[in-house]
């Protein structure tokens, strides 16, 4: 079929199937269900109103349960599985997980993560947001801080990869210990521990342009008057900072904490693009990378691991979005 | 001591000159009310006085002390705005506090002052409450014992009532009228744009339009000697009318000929004044009085009735401009619409404005 009358077809179906069903379910729910006429019309409206609502929801419960319900538990399912796929093996996968040094590595390497890179892109978050604030020239400084989000992660670990490289002609970092009169060239992906903080760093460079930008809103959100009844009081601009602004956008600083380390927590192409998990540096979900499609039981266990330790960041960033929003 | 003195101030922000030449003396225990209509500079000139705005020209005293360049927080003053500005994230106690503890004073200090002031304006039960779960009137208090508490020299208020409901609006401006009386001692500059707070808590009123000071005087006077058509009919409402005539005659007393053939004897002397002139004959709408006969200021046919009891507004459809004349009667009366009535005033009741609005009681 053309193309085009294909997706002239996807639209009208798609479309008209979402018209007539709400059409069709609230006439089958007004007309058969509970008429509005007869001896109980009162109580066949009140009932009837309270189902309509879930016969709005019910599409979208329908498809979250099919591709975000189904698939968790299926695979948590899977994950009781050996690599074949056909023999039960219980928690076995997960046991051994914890009995691999690698794995445990990855777990101590993803909490320096969690720990690192949302306190760092927030902090200069905050940081670039206020002091952009009253430049002249702040908006221009905000669209250079805030570019790096528009590089894809995979973009921005060969950007970074340069930066690093092991060669004072290429890597910024060797051609300033160059420049300082250091003769032999470093990778300073290889050094074993610190490595993982130069990773890091490639995420923070990401993130901190999200940061601002959210906590800027927030900043500019704040009453003028409460800053100015705080001069009066003999604040001065610390005091006011840490005092008066930080403690009335607490809630947007959470949201864009939580935000961040659940981003983290699904980092995978920084590490797989620069070290590929080697020299140390492995996290989660580089480790669960390893073992797909060779052990997806074992893969499907660490995702699983991963989504345990997501789940109570996630709610409390919900908890409070949701207050933000109030 | 606190006395606040301003001389040639003004401000401009690059070319657009906003205030200029405002000369001011405000003694110790007055209530000084800056009033005017939106964009008049009564705000910036309060936030001046504040230091939240730089003054441009001239120089302010606060205690004869030149402060020009002293920072806000050590001019003496506090200031109460108008959308409150409390701390959300803090409770009333510690938005009362803040100013103190910043200063480092001793805990004891702080807490005396604090209970103090809540006792003056009755938040003692809501210490320990945030802003957010307090009525607009009790915020507004809250933000008025935050300023209590820094004990200032001088008090400043900018549009405080303006974010309350009527009914709350007249109980926190006899609330505020105690505070001064509480305080006597302490110099206020109350910043409104509500002739009525202005009349009632003023020891002097300020009437500023344009950036200038247009008069400045005890409320009454400024009700009863106007100094210029501006005034006239800024104080009073509603508004002061104005009847355009020529002198006809001058002296001690000025006859003034009005549109409709009328000349009216003002008892005010001419100072000067040819005959000829155009001058502008003013009314209050409380002072018109409706007469079947006798001399007559204004004939007109009556086109609206508003009869409120205690009192009844009539309004004239002029016949040369847009302006209606209004006249507002005692009582209730019996006048149907389309009815034509004589207006006529006592004549000590009259004010006359020459052609450039200014006043023939201060030529």
């Amino acid at each position: 079929m053309n193309p085009m009358v294909q997706g002239l077809v996807t639209i009208i179906v798609g479309v008209g199937g979402c018209v007539g069903y709400f059409y069709f379910a609230n006439m089958v729910l007004d007309r058969v269900l509970y008429p509005a006429s007869g001896p109980n019309a009162g109580a066949n409206i009140n009932k009837a109103n309270r189902i309509r609502p879930w016969l709005f929801l019910l599409p979208a419960i329908v498809a979250l349960g099919l591709y975000l319900v189904y698939p968790v538990i299926g695979s948590f399912y899977r994950s009781l599985f050996d690599r074949s796929g056909f023999n039960f093996i219980g928690l076995g996968n997960y046991s051994s997980l914890i009995a691999d040094g690698e794995f445990r590595m990855s777990l101590r390497n993803n909490l320096l993560w969690i720990l690192v890179v949302p306190a760092a892109s927030t902090f200069f978050g905050l940081l670039a947001a206020q002091l952009t604030d009253r430049l002249s020239w702040g908006n221009i400084a905000k669209s250079l801080i805030f570019m790096p989000m528009a590089i894809s992660f995979v973009g921005a670990s060969l950007i970074w990869k340069f930066v690093y490289a092991n060669n004072p002609d290429i890597g910024l970092i060797n051609a300033l210990r160059a420049l300082l009169g250091a003769d032999q060239a470093v990778d300073v992906l290889q050094i074993p521990f610190w490595n993982n903080f130069f990773l890091m760093f490639i995420l923070i460079w990401i993130q901190t342009g999200f940061a601002m930008v959210i906590l800027s809103a927030a900043l500019r959100g704040i009453p003028e008057e409460t800053v100015e009844a705080a001069v009066l009081d003999g604040a001065n601009p610390f005091q006011i900072f840490f005092k008066i602004k930080v403690p009335q956008i607490m809630g947007t600083i959470v949201v864009v904490w939580t935000t961040i380390t659940i981003l983290v927590l699904k980092i995978f192409d920084i590490v797989y693009a620069t070290t590929g998990g080697n020299f140390g540096t492995q996290i989660l979900p580089s480790y669960m990378m390893a073992y797909m499609f060779r052990d997806d039981g074992r893969a499907t266990a660490v995702a699983f691991v991963i989504m345990i330790i997501v789940l109570p960041v996630m709610i409390w960033n919900i908890v409070q979005a949701r207050k933000e929003m109030r | 001591m606190a006395t606040v003195k301003l001389t040639d101030v003004g401000k401009s922000y690059g070319p657009v000159e906003v205030l200029r030449d405002i000369n001011l003396d405000v003694d110790q225990g007055e209530l000084v009310v800056f009033v005017g209509p939106s964009g008049c500079g009564k705000s910036t000139l309060l936030r001046m006085i504040a230091g939240l705005e730089r003054i441009t020209a001239g120089t302010l005293e606060i205690g004869g002390q030149v402060v020009n360049d002293v920072p806000p927080s050590q001019r003496g003053i506090a200031m109460v705005f108008q959308s409150y500005a409390l701390y959300p994230h803090m409770t009333v106690r510690d938005n009362m506090a803040f100013g103190m503890k910043i200063a480092k004073k001793p805990k004891d200090e702080i807490n005396r002052a604090v209970e103090n002031a809540a006792r003056m304006l009755q938040l003692t039960p809501f210490l320990d409450r945030l802003p957010k779960a307090l009525s607009g009137g009790q915020r507004q208090r809250v933000a008025i014992g935050r300023a209590i508490v820094r004990d200032p020299k001088v008090f400043l208020f900018d549009e405080p009532l303006s974010n309350l409901d009527a009914a709350l609006r007249v109980a926190t401006r006899i609330e505020i009228a105690q505070l001064k009386e509480r305080l006597a001692d302490s110099t206020m500059i109350y910043v409104t744009h509500d002739q009525v707070e202005a009349m009632t808590l003023a020891s002097r009123i300020v009437v500023l339009h344009g950036g200038i000071i247009e008069q400045v005087g005890p409320p009454l006077d400024l009700y009863e000697r106007p100094a210029n058509t501006f005034v006239a009919r800024f104080i009073g409402s509603p508004a002061m009318n104005l009847f355009e005539g020529k002198v006809e005659r001058v002296g001690n007393a000025t006859a003034v000929r009005l549109p409709g053939g009328g000349i009216v004897e003002v008892p005010l002397p001419s100072n000067g004044a040819q005959p000829g002139e155009k001058v502008s004959l003013g009314v209050r709408p409380e002072d018109l009085t409706v007469r079947p006969d006798g001399e007559t200021i204004y004939q007109g046919q009556v086109s609206i009735v508003e009869g409120l009891g205690e009192h009844t507004l009539l309004y004239m459809d002029r016949t040369n401009d847009d302006d209606a004349v209004i006249a507002k009667m005692p009582g209730v009366q019996r006048i149907e619409r389309g009815a034509t009535v004589n207006l006529n005033a006592p004549p000590d009741k009259l004010h006359l404005f020459d052609e450039r609005g200014l006043s023939y009681l201060y030529r």
